[in-house]
C-alpha cells in the first residue's frame, strides 16, 4: 500500500476548487474552500457532522452554486454550469444517502446510470459492475428499495460507474453500514483506482478507513479546510486522532 | 478482483434486511416478496374459483334450478338448468378474477429469499397479458355483443361504453404525468378543454374535419402542457398541485369570458361529426349506408364513435407502454423516485418534466377533440374542476402507474355512477339511490383507499429483464442494449 507513491504532481489538477463560498440563504456553509484532486488520486475530505463536506460535494456538482470562487474541472470552469451539464463531463456522483430509485429494479437503476453513455457500451459496463459487485447481479431483478443498506451503496456506486467517469465523487459510502461491508466497498474503490486509474474524491466521516484508503486528505471544520496532507500524515496527527478517531472533544 | 468482492457476508445484511422490512411495514408497504410465478397463482386461483362455484352450485340449486308453479291438480315443476349453470359460471369467473387479480400473492413466500433469477426467460405469458388480451377482445366485440344481447338498451350502453373509454384514455394520459413522472397535476381538464376547443374552433373557422383537427388538437394541448410546465419546474407535491389547479381554472375562466372567440357560456355549436374516409353516418347520398349497402341505422354512428375512442385509447396505452421501455420513460419514473439522483446522473430534469407534461397533455387534447365531436356542442361547463378530480381519482384508485388499474377504476367509477342512477327497483324500498349517489360513491372510494392504499393494482412491472448472454457478437451490440 504505497500511499505516498502518488504525491501531488506538478501537472494541473483534474479538479480544482478555489476559494469557494457557498450559502444556504443567509447561512454560510463554505468559507473559502481550496481543494485539489489530481488525476489518478484518491482524495478524502473528512470532518464532523455539519462541517460542510456534503455541501462542497454538491457545490462541485453545481447545486447549490458557489457564490464566490471557482470550480475547475480538466481546465474548464464548471462553476456556473447546470448540474446535468457538469455530470456529462465524465464526472459521476454517488450522492449522500445513496438515493437509489426505490421502486425500480437494480437493472433499471443501472440503466439510469448509463443515460449519458453510448448504449453500445452498456453490456460491457454492466458486466464490469456485476464483476465488481456480484451481489448486484444476484439482485438484478429486485426493486432497489428492497436491497440492504450495503447493497444499496454498491448499487449507488455501480450506477455512478455506468457512465464511465474519470472522476468519481463519493459522499459517505460507509454511512450506516456494517464494518465488513465498509471494508468491501473501500476495497473496490481501491481496486478501481489502482487498476483503472479512476480518480476518486471521497467525503467521509469514517476518518480512519478513509485516510487509510486515500492518498491525500483534507480536514474540514465549520466550512473551511483546517488541515491537509497525505493520508498517513493526517492519521498520525494528534488533532486528527483526538477529534475524529477517538471521539474526543474538539 | 472478484476474490475481494465476492465473499460478502450474509449476517449483517440479513439484519439489515429485517430492518428494511420493518421500515417498509411502517410505511405501509408490503414486504418484498418475489412475485409468485404466474402458473402457481393461476392454479391456486382456479382452485379457489372451483370451490366457490361448488358452494354456489349447492346453495342455489333449489332456487335457480327448480321452479314450481301452482297448476291444476298440484304443483308444476319446471327445470331451469341454464339459469342455474350461468350463475355458477358467474360465481366461478368472479371468484377467479378476484383471487387472480386482486389478492395477488396467496402463496407463502419467504421475504428476502429469492431464487437465482438472474437469468429469466425473455418471453413470458403473464397473467396480466392474458387478462389484457381478453379485455381487448371483449372491447373489440362489445358493440356486437350489446347488439345481440340487449338490443333495447343498445344505444344507452354503447354511449356509456364510449364515456368510460373517454375516461380510460384521460386516465392513461394523466397516468404519464402523475403515475410515471410523479408530478401531481390537478388541472388536467385544461388540456381536455384545449383539445375540445381547438377542434371546435378549427372546424368552425376553417371548415376542417375531425381527422385533420385531431393531431392539431393534440399538438396545441402539448404546447399548453409546456406552457404550464415552465413555471412549475421547480415545484413538487402540494405546491405543484395548487398551481396546476389554478391553471385548470384559468383556462376555464378564459373560455367562459372570452365571448368573441369561444362563445363564452353559450359554448360552441354545430361541431362536425367524424367521417369514415369521407363517408358520413347518415341516410342519403355520400353516406356510409349508401357506399357499403348496409341499411342505415342510427346506431352505426355510435359504433363508429366507439371504435374511434377505443383506437385512441389503445394508441395512448401502446405509446405509454413503449415509452416506459425507452430512456425517456425510465427517466420519468426515475424522476418520480428521486429528482436529485436524476440530476446527479446527468439527466436534464427540465426536459424530462416538460416532456411528461407535453405527452400527457397531448393525449388529453386528443380525448378533448373526441369529446367535442361526440357531443357536437361544448361549453366551459364541461371542463370544471370536478372532471380533473375524477380523472385523478381514477388514476390514484387504479394504482399510480398501472395501465390496467386505470381501466378497472374507470369502469368502476364511471360505470358505478351510472349504475347508481339506474337502480330504480330500490324505489320500492323507499330508498332513492340517485339522491345518495355521490355519498355511496364517496364511501366506495374511502373503502378502496382503506383496503388498498396504493390503488387497485399497486405492483409495478419492471421495464427491462436481465438476461445473461454467453457471447456478444458485433451484430447484437449494434442492436443497442442487448437485453
Amino acid at each position: 500500500m504505497s500511499n505516498a507513491a502518488l504525491a501531488p504532481s506538478t501537472a494541473e489538477p483534474l479538479l480544482q476548487v478555489r476559494g469557494v463560498h457557498t450559502f444556504y440563504g443567509k447561512i454560510q456553509a463554505l468559507r473559502g474552500v481550496d481543494v485539489d484532486v489530481h488525476a489518478g488520486e484518491i482524495v478524502t475530505l473528512i470532518g464532523a457532522n455539519g462541517a460542510g463536506k456534503s455541501t462542497l460535494m454538491m457545490t462541485i456538482c453545481g447545486n447549490p452554486r458557489a457564490r464566490e470562487g471557482r470550480v475547475i474541472y480538466a481546465g474548464e470552469d464548471i462553476t456556473d454550469l447546470p448540474t446535468h451539464t457538469i455530470m456529462a463531463k465524465s464526472i459521476a456522483q454517488s450522492p449522500e444517502g445513496r438515493r437509489i430509485f426505490g421502486r425500480m429494479t437494480v437493472l433499471e437503476n443501472l440503466q439510469m446510470g448509463a443515460t449519458l453513455q453510448d448504449e453500445r457500451h452498456f453490456d460491457d459496463d454492466l458486466r464490469r459492475v456485476f464483476t465488481l459487485f456480484p451481489r448486484l447481479k444476484e439482485r438484478a431483478t429486485q426493486r432497489g428499495g428492497t436491497l440492504s443498506g450495503g447493497e444499496q451503496q454498491m448499487l449507488a456506486i455501480g450506477r455512478a460507474l455506468m457512465s464511465r467517469p474519470k472522476l468519481l465523487l463519493l459522499d459517505e459510502p460507509s454511512l450506516g453500514l456494517a464494518p465488513l461491508i465498509v471494508k468491501q466497498i473501500f476495497d473496490v474503490i481501491r481496486e478501481l483506482n489502482r487498476n483503472e486509474g479512476l480518480t476518486v474524491f471521497l467525503v467521509e466521516q469514517n476518518a480512519f478507513h478513509a485516510l487509510r484508503l486515500a492518498h491525500r486528505g483534507y480536514v474540514m471544520v465549520n466550512g473551511a479546510i483546517t488541515m491537509s496532507g497525505t493520508g498517513r500524515e493526517l492519521l498520525a496527527r494528534e488533532e486528527v486522532r483526538s477529534a475524529y478517531l477517538e471521539g474526543g472533544a474538539h | 478482483m472478484s476474490a475481494i468482492t465476492s465473499g460478502i457476508s450474509q449476517t449483517p445484511e440479513g439484519a439489515e434486511r429485517e430492518l428494511e422490512n420493518q421500515r417498509d411495514a411502517a410505511r405501509g408497504e408490503p414486504p418484498y416478496t418475489p412475485a409468485p410465478s404466474a402458473d402457481s397463482r393461476l392454479a391456486a386461483s382456479l382452485k379457489d374459483a372451483a370451490m366457490t362455484a361448488a358452494v354456489v352450485a349447492v346453495l342455489t340449486v333449489f332456487f335457480f334450478a327448480f321452479r314450481t308453479d301452482i297448476a291444476v291438480g298440484g304443483l308444476n315443476l319446471t327445470f331451469r338448468w341454464p339459469l342455474w349453470l350461468s350463475w355458477v359460471a358467474i360465481a366461478f369467473a368472479g371468484r377467479f378474477l378476484i383471487s387472480y387479480f386482486l389478492f395477488r400473492a396467496p402463496e407463502r413466500a419467504v421475504a428476502g429469499v429469492s431464487k437465482s433469477t438472474s437469468v429469466r426467460p425473455a418471453k413470458r405469458f403473464s397473467a396480466g397479458k392474458i387478462f389484457g388480451i381478453v379485455m381487448l377482445l371483449a372491447a373489440l366485440a362489445l358493440p356486437f355483443i350489446l347488439n345481440t344481447l340487449l338490443p333495447s338498451h343498445n344505444r344507452y350502453l354503447l354511449d356509456l361504453a364510449i364515456l368510460i373509454l373517454t375516461y380510460v384514455m384521460l386516465g392513461w394520459g394523466l397516468n404519464i404525468v402523475v403515475g410515471l413522472a410523479g408530478l401531481l397535476d390537478l388541472g388536467y381538464v385544461a388540456f381536455y378543454a384545449v383539445g375540445a376547443y381547438s377542434f371546435a374552433l378549427l372546424a368552425q373557422n376553417f371548415e376542417l374535419g375531425f381527422w385533420v383537427c385531431l393531431p392539431m388538437a393534440g399538438f396545441f394541448a402539448a404546447m399548453w402542457g409546456i406552457v404550464l410546465g415552465f413555471p412549475v419546474l421547480r415545484l413538487r407535491g402540494d405546491y405543484l398541485a395548487i398551481v396546476t389547479l389554478a391553471f385548470g381554472e384559468i383556462i376555464r375562466v378564459v373560455l367562459l369570458n372570452w365571448t368573441d372567440f369561444t362563445g363564452g357560456p353559450n359554448g360552441l355549436l354545430g361541431i362536425p361529426k367524424p367521417t369514415l374516409f369521407g363517408l358520413e353516418f347518415k341516410s342519403g347520398a355520400g353516406s356510409f349506408a349508401e357506399a357499403t349497402g348496409i341499411p342505415y341505422s342510427p346506431i352505426q354512428r355510435f359504433i363508429f364513435l366507439y371504435y374511434i375512442i377505443l383506437a385512441l385509447a389503445l394508441l395512448t396505452n401502446f405509446i405509454t407502454l413503449r415509452l416506459r421501455k425507452l430512456p425517456i420513460g425510465r427517466a420519468w419514473e426515475a424522476l418520480r423516485e428521486d429528482e436529485i439522483a436524476c440530476r446527479s446522473l446527468g439527466i436534464n430534469t427540465t426536459n424530462v418534466k416538460l416532456s411528461a407534461f407535453a405527452t400527457g397533455a397531448m393525449f388529453g387534447g386528443f380525448a378533448g377533440s373526441f369529446f367535442a365531436t361526440r357531443q357536437g356542442f361544448i361549453s366551459p361547463e364541461s371542463f370544471t374542476f370536478i372532471e380533473s378530480a375524477i380523472i385523478l381519482a381514477i388514476v390514484v384508485l387504479g394504482g399510480l402507474g398501472s395501465q390496467v388499474g386505470v381501466v378497472i377504476a374507470s369502469v368502476v367509477m364511471i360505470g358505478g355512477i351510472e349504475l347508481l342512477r339506474n337502480l330504480g327497483f330500490l324505489h320500492a324500498l323507499g330508498f332513492d339511490p340517485t339522491e345518495y349517489r355521490m355519498l355511496i360513491f364517496g364511501l366506495a372510494m374511502i373503502a378502496i383507499m382503506v383496503w388498498k392504499p396504493r390503488g387497485l393494482v399497486s405492483s409495478r412491472s419492471p421495464s427491462a429483464i436481465y438476461k445473461e448472454k454467453k457471447k456478444i457478437g458485433a451484430d447484437l451490440v449494434a442492436q443497442g442494449e442487448g437485453h
